[in-house]
């Protein structure tokens, strides 16, 4: 597979009246073509902040670190996205090359406009459609998302729709640019079980039809394990494991990503007590020196978990964990 | 068998919606609901949105109109018939039951310290004579809690999602309340915390001898908490069972299917589940016969027409499906 994104060395701080908040700290990973990335961390992790950087879409107060890099490979080449500065330059990127799909479908579509024109407009924005082509090749995606009635649809308000059927317009609107990239930020999460299931299984079909790659960005294992090929999670603004999804389902390495699985609610042993990740996450001002779940961890090994930054360590093939446990173990 | 606390016999909360008499319309939100809720117990309440499990619960906490059917609520001191409950007993009621919510940052006010989140009930109810008393009592129910005692000083925005949550728990908590609803008031947490907040939850029932009616759309969190469960579809109970008979053998098909759509960890076990179509009818627009019928896999004729009851099925167990029986041999 070629890779479709690469993210090397970012690091992204934010200037604030408090001082220079890191919210990622160092984080390279890569998406294939056809490839679904779950990205994985608790609220305050970073993982949107990284999601958004993709397309170089933070805030104005971003501080982007001079060895960041961000490569789109496009068929017309590669793109370093975080070079790009002038609006124009940067629509080729964003809805362009890739798209985001956000968590709450009611606040992402502008209320007073219709669904229709909201789509056509984009299309219009992003290719030389004109307004009546564009206009049934929206009708078409929406047919293809599973929405009823697609031309009636058209003509409606996000307010109309229920809460599955704006998500899967959402989908819609940000396939309907043909993509390589989508970015998915939280979008089952607002969906109640039952339609959770719909919309994951119609993103898997997406997948395969349109093939291209996905960053899947959740906080929830279970939906990870059903869509992603690879996993990365995030913890504070580190990426602390990452690999195919299922040695870090099955065999998690890193401390954090085992205390995530075991806080879950299984359904098979209703015994088992339920064992929470000790503490919260700190404030970003307060980041901790050395590792950064040092003051969440249970498995300390000794004094360098305090002070050293663990780098990644490949507990096997295309398998890596930042964890002290494992220098230790090389040592002894 | 300890006796119950709440009773309801077929409740029902109708809203009229619409101005005028052409235009009016009857959303029926709870539909003849009969459930009795055991002193002691950790009452489960399950269902998707708009299914009324909000609405319910708000009826037993007298904050929702009760439009037909009764319920009651009958501790050791007192009886209270809640459909009639007016004036001074209804202010009894509010020291007996209370709710704690889903949104730990919506839920507290931003400006008034935590300390003056928790006393307000105390102050509003008349339930301390002095300052001192107030300041004694949130003492101790915010160390119950495991609230740092430091931390009443200062105001909500400094805290986490988690410790949000335990202020909420110990303001609902602090007039001494035999009856507690929470209303999904783990949904807005990372798991790392839901479960630290789930167990304080068991911890202060277990201590203080509460009754919890708890309200959930996540079915593994109901499975770790509750004695008892109930599903609720379209305002209808239709199945409600102690837990461990639900989960291990779930007789309603809505109740099948939302077993089936909880994402599996399993990485392998992708797509074998047995996916709802559709989605949740409007309350406004009910189907005529069995509410489900419009979703259900084995639907056949007589469910089109005649609503099936809620029956006994063996033991506690009791489930509203015409055709359970014959489905039992079906796999789940």
């Amino acid at each position: 597979m070629s890779a479709l994104i690469d993210v090397e060395n970012l690091t992204l701080q934010f200037r604030t009246d408090e001082g220079l908040i890191t919210a990622v700290d160092d984080v390279s990973f890569s998406v294939a073509r056809g490839e679904v990335m779950g990205l994985v961390g608790e609220s305050g992790s970073g993982k949107s902040v990284t999601a958004k950087a993709l397309m170089h879409l933070n805030a104005r107060n971003a501080v982007y670190s001079p060895e960041s890099k961000i490569t789109l490979h496009t068929e017309t080449g590669p793109i370093d996205v975080l070079a790009l500065k002038r609006p124009k330059d940067l629509q080729v990127v964003r809805g362009g090359a890739i798209s985001m799909i956000f968590q709450e479908p009611m606040a992402s579509f502008a209320p007073a406009i219709s669904i229709g024109k909201q789509m056509v407009e984009q299309l219009q924005m992003h290719s030389d459609m004109s307004r009546k082509k564009a206009q049934e090749v929206s009708i078409e995606m929406l047919d293809r998302v599973g929405i009823s009635d697609p031309s009636k649809r058209f003509d409606q308000y996000a307010f109309e729709l229920s809460g599955g059927m704006r998500q899967r317009a959402m989908i819609a609107m940000a396939l309907s640019t043909r993509p390589q990239l989508l970015i998915a930020d939280e979008p089952t999460t607002a969906l109640d079980v039952t339609i959770q299931a719909q919309v994951i299984d119609l993103m898997k079909d997406l997948v395969a039809e349109f093939h291209m790659g996905i960053v899947f960005i959740t906080h929830d294992l279970g939906v990870v394990a059903q869509t992603a090929d690879k996993v990365a999670v995030m913890y504070l603004g580190r990426l602390v494991e990452e690999g195919p999804v299922r040695p870090v389902i099955r065999t998690p390495a890193h401390p954090y990503t085992q205390g995530l699985l075991a806080a879950l609610p299984k359904l098979d042993n209703l015994d088992e007590p339920l064992t929470p990740v000790p503490g919260d996450i700190p404030s970003p001002l307060e980041r901790p020196p050395g590792c950064v779940f040092n003051t969440r961890c249970s498995k300390v090994v000794g004094p360098e978990c305090m002070s050293v930054l663990p780098t990644a360590h490949a507990v096997e093939d295309g398998h890596t964990a930042s964890c002290h446990i494992y220098r230790t173990e090389a040592k002894a | 068998m300890s006796k119950p606390l709440i009773t309801t016999v077929d409740l029902s909360v109708h809203f009229t919606i619409g101005k005028g008499i052409f235009a009016k319309q009857i959303l029926k939100a709870v539909d003849g609901v009969s459930l009795s809720i055991e002193q002691g117990s950790f009452f489960g309440l399950v269902g998707e949105s708009g299914s009324g499990k909000t609405t319910l619960g708000r009826a037993l906490l007298k904050a929702a109109p009760i439009s037909e059917g009764s319920a009651r609520y009958e501790d050791e001191d007192v009886s209270l018939d809640l459909g009639s409950l007016e004036g001074a007993a209804l202010k009894d009621y509010r020291k007996r039951a209370q709710l704690i919510f889903q949104d730990p940052y919506a839920a507290l006010s931003p400006r008034m310290t935590v300390r003056d989140i928790i006393a307000e009930p105390l102050e509003v109810m008349g339930l301390t004579k002095t300052r001192a008393e107030t300041d004694a009592r949130v003492r101790e129910i915010a160390e119950k809690c495991r609230l740092n005692l430091e931390h009443l000083r200062r105001f909500p925005h400094a805290f986490s999602g988690g410790q949000r949550q335990r202020i909420s728990i110990a303001r609902a908590l602090v007039c001494g309340p035999q009856f507690i609803v929470a209303d999904e008031s783990v949904a807005a947490l990372d798991v790392s915390i839901q479960a630290d907040v789930l167990n304080l939850l068991k911890e202060i029932q277990n201590e203080m001898g509460l009754t919890f009616l708890f309200i959930s759309h996540d079915l593994s969190v109901v499975a770790h908490t509750c004695d008892h469960v109930a599903v609720m579809y379209l305002g209808r109970l239709v199945e409600t069972a102690p837990t461990r008979e639900l989960f291990a053998e779930p007789r309603h098909p809505y109740t099948r299917a939302l077993f089936s759509a909880i994402p599996s960890l399993d990485p392998d076990d992708r797509g074998s589940a047995q996916k709802l179509e559709g989605e949740i009818p409007s309350p406004t627009n009910q189907p005529s016969g069995c509410k489900f019928h419009t979703r259900c896999p084995h639907v056949i004729d007589r469910c089109r027409s005649q609503e099936p009851e809620l029956e006994k099925s063996g033991g506690e167990h009791a489930v509203a499906c015409h055709r359970w029986k014959e489905l039992l041999a079906v796999p789940a």
